[in-house]
């Protein structure tokens, strides 16, 4: 005989970026209906983007996400420079790599500490969090404040940077500028490496999904700025170019975002991914990391990818570092890019994961379609999945536990809710 | 700025709820809304790193869903709201704002101008979703994206895309202390002069809206050698049918005019007004920037 149905509410999901929620339906020991549920407004930025200049997605791509502009920055930069045959100097990748590290770190620093660390030493929130733990909670924003230190003197600012064009950069920055940064990036080093063993310490639950991993390959070190090809964790090499004969983004009633699935299956791009795919090009204080936080050389349990971010921002903090000291200025702050009829394919790795963008110009330099493809579309079928596992092992619990388990396990993802243009509600729902 | 701020002192006190005084705190309650937006304004809270923890002394941190999920119940003493209305919901959503909120303060392009997303209301609504989504019909929106003074009384308007963190930062201490804030007036163009910046448009022919948009940025664009793209909105008494004639003299095509003059602040009338075909009844296109101002 059936049992009566369990529903769990959590009208606004905090501590993500973006608002959104959750509905999951129990019934007779299984979670018959699990939902992300992304109710952002539409925004519509593939559509007005028709008709504008091929010059002006980074800057109108960038107010997609307040969190990640330079994510979207960046993918815009290369899809539209690939459609002009156009490929920037090394400087200027490097260059566009060191204000990357600057998103990471200050993505990364609010993520880890601010955002997920509440749940893990049960506060509300960082603030809360900071009556009991003062010096842990400014160390976050110590760190935070290098990476929005970094992307202000390469950008401009750090929310929507300015500096950034197809072809390179408006202006270089001045060598003495970015020297005088070194101080508060190893700061922000030491910082992060003090909090491993705080976050080592930390109990996790134990979960291993199974999820198809899929990551940029750079062919020049941890995946980040730009690269030809995503890899995946089964073993498949495909061309960026390719992106879309592989995943495919379909509309489901319960989401304003495309869901996306490779090969016509649900897959896992971001720290995860980008980590067990890509462990050996991480710098060696990074992999130190990872050793001394329990880590082997891929994870598979979504509740540890904080310990993932902190790998990751160590690894940021270092490269930064190393990108300063051996700058030596470029050339030229941008190189031309001259518009033909071209579609063009471009791809980065934004704090959340692979960011896909893909233009349609024509000759005069018009775009005639664009395509926006963001980390939090692609996981969220993978959000899902983890969500129902974390609710058929955690049955015994209370509604009001059971409702937290799934936030926190949510929160792992740092879903970012601007990022798929849409809104997400949770709701739980026992039937 | 040319709203008027009434001191927290003088303005009627929102009712309490029943549970207040339960646990008294004497700290000015402060929420933070989002409506359709990137988050990037908020994210300029967070970002004060050095007087964050400062600022949380002085005010309770009642409802902000981006960094707590504690809530304090309403009313709130001051609301910083980020975002535009586009959707039903949201239209309804702003009156219980206003009603729950003592000094309300929209924050950001979105907020006060509609945002990049009233593009929107330029173009087919309904042609732009087809263009995005397989299953439009499963959408809910509106066939506009407007500011949040469209809908309700806006106390002080924080403009830019993003906002100043400065700018945020004296708001929340003018508040605190009763006064009125200190905000910058003027265009981007005299930003630029104050800091010494050789005049891209002048000496680099770049294309620049620095004359016409308000002062708050501290004249980045120029500052990096590129013309300012509006992203402040139309200052107080701009003259954009001007400064678009200019443009297409300097042998801009009409068409980078227009998209100069639509991107970030498309909502704001001055600027929309810039590009439009002449008004046959001879009113002039300056007189419509009072529809970018904070009271309705």
């Amino acid at each position: 005989m059936s049992t009566a149905p369990r529903e769990l509410t959590v009208p606004m999901l905090a501590r993500v970026e973006g608002e959104g929620g959750m509905h999951v339906v129990v019934q007779d020991g299984r979670a018959v209906e699990v939902q992300l549920r992304i109710f952002e407004p539409p925004r519509f930025f593939e559509g007005f983007l028709r008709g504008r200049s091929y010059l002006e997605p980074p800057d109108i791509t960038a107010r997609i996400c307040g969190i990640c502009p330079v994510a979207y920055q960046f993918s815009a930069c290369l899809a539209i420079e690939d459609a002009c045959g156009v490929v920037v100097p090394e400087e200027l990748r490097l260059l566009r790599r060191l204000l990357y590290c600057g998103e990471w770190i200050e993505s990364h620093a609010l993520h880890v500490f601010m955002l997920h660390l509440p749940d893990l030493l049960g506060y509300d929130g960082a603030i809360e969090m900071a009556a009991d733990h003062r010096g842990l909670v400014e160390s976050a924003l110590r760190m935070k404040r290098a990476g929005n230190e970094l992307m202000t003197v390469v950008g401009g600012r750090s929310v929507h940077p300015v500096n950034v064009r197809v072809g390179g950069f408006h202006r270089l920055p001045e060598p003495a500028a970015l020297r005088a940064l070194r101080p508060m990036l190893s700061a922000a080093l030491d910082d992060a490496l003090a909090a491993v063993p705080l976050l080592a310490r930390q109990e996790y639950p134990d979960l291993e999904q199974p999820h198809l991993y899929v990551a940029l390959d750079a062919g020049h070190g941890y995946p980040l700025e730009s690269g030809a090809a995503l890899v995946t964790s089964s073993g498949l090499t495909v061309p960026v170019s390719s992106f879309g004969t592989h995943i495919v983004e379909h509309q489901v009633g319960h989401s304003h975002a495309l869901q996306g699935r490779f090969d016509g299956q649900p897959y896992l791009v971001g720290p995860l991914a980008r980590y067990s795919l890509h462990f050996a090009a991480l710098s060696p204080v990074a992999q130190q990391v990872a050793s001394a936080a329990g880590l082997g050389r891929t994870c598979r349990n979504p509740f540890r990818s904080i310990l993932v971010r902190l790998v990751e921002l160590v690894h940021a903090l270092v490269e930064a570092l190393a990108i300063i000291d051996a700058w030596d200025g470029a050339p030229v702050a941008a190189v031309p890019v001259e518009p033909r009829a071209a579609e063009g394919h471009g791809a980065t790795e934004a704090p959340r994961g692979l960011l896909y963008h893909r233009y349609r110009i024509d000759g005069s330099g018009t775009i005639l379609a664009a395509q926006i493809v963001p980390p939090t579309a692609q996981n969220q079928p993978a959000i899902e999945a983890d969500l129902r596992a974390v609710v058929e092992a955690n049955l015994g619990l209370d509604d009001e536990a059971l409702t937290r388990a799934c936030e926190t396990a949510i929160r792992t993802y740092d879903p970012c809710i601007s990022c798929a243009t849409h809104f997400l509600r949770l709701t739980v729902d026992r039937r | 700025m040319s709203v008027d701020v009434a001191p927290l002192s003088t303005r009627p006190a929102p009712a309490r709820g029943p549970l207040e005084g339960a646990t008294p705190d004497a700290r000015p309650t402060l929420a933070v809304w989002k409506f359709a937006s990137c988050d990037g304004c908020q994210l300029t809270l967070l970002n004060c790193e050095a007087e964050l923890l400062a600022l949380a002394d002085r005010v309770q941190v009642a409802y902000f869903p981006e960094a707590t999920r504690a809530v304090v119940a309403g009313p709130y003493d001051v609301s910083l709201v980020e975002g535009s209305i586009t959707t039903a919901e949201d239209a309804e959503r702003i009156q219980q704002v206003r009603a729950q909120s003592g000094t309300l303060v929209t924050i950001g392009a979105c907020a006060t101008a509609g945002g990049i997303q009233a593009l929107r209301n330029l173009a087919d609504v309904g042609e732009l979703a087809a263009a995005v989504y397989p299953r439009p019909d499963q959408l809910a929106y509106l066939a506009r994206s407007t500011p949040i003074a469209s809908h309700v009384t806006v106390d002080v308007q924080l403009y830019g895309c993003p906002i100043d963190r400065g700018q945020l930062l004296e708001v929340l201490a003018a508040v605190l202390a009763g006064r009125a804030p200190r905000l910058p007036s003027g265009s981007v163009c005299a930003e630029c002069k104050r800091r010494g910046t050789v005049c891209v448009a002048v000496a680099d022919g770049l294309a620049c809206l620095g004359p016409v948009t308000r002062a708050g940025c501290g004249a980045l664009c120029p500052a990096h050698h590129r013309g300012c793209y509006g992203c402040f909105g139309p200052q107080d008494t701009p003259n954009g049918r001007s400064l678009a004639t200019v443009l297409g003299e300097g042998g801009m095509a009409a068409v980078d005019v227009e998209r100069a003059f639509r991107t970030f602040a498309t909502g704001a009338e001055a600027f929309r007004a810039a590009t439009a075909p002449p008004i046959a009844t001879g009113a002039s296109p300056t007189d419509a920037a009072a529809g970018h101002g904070g009271r309705p």
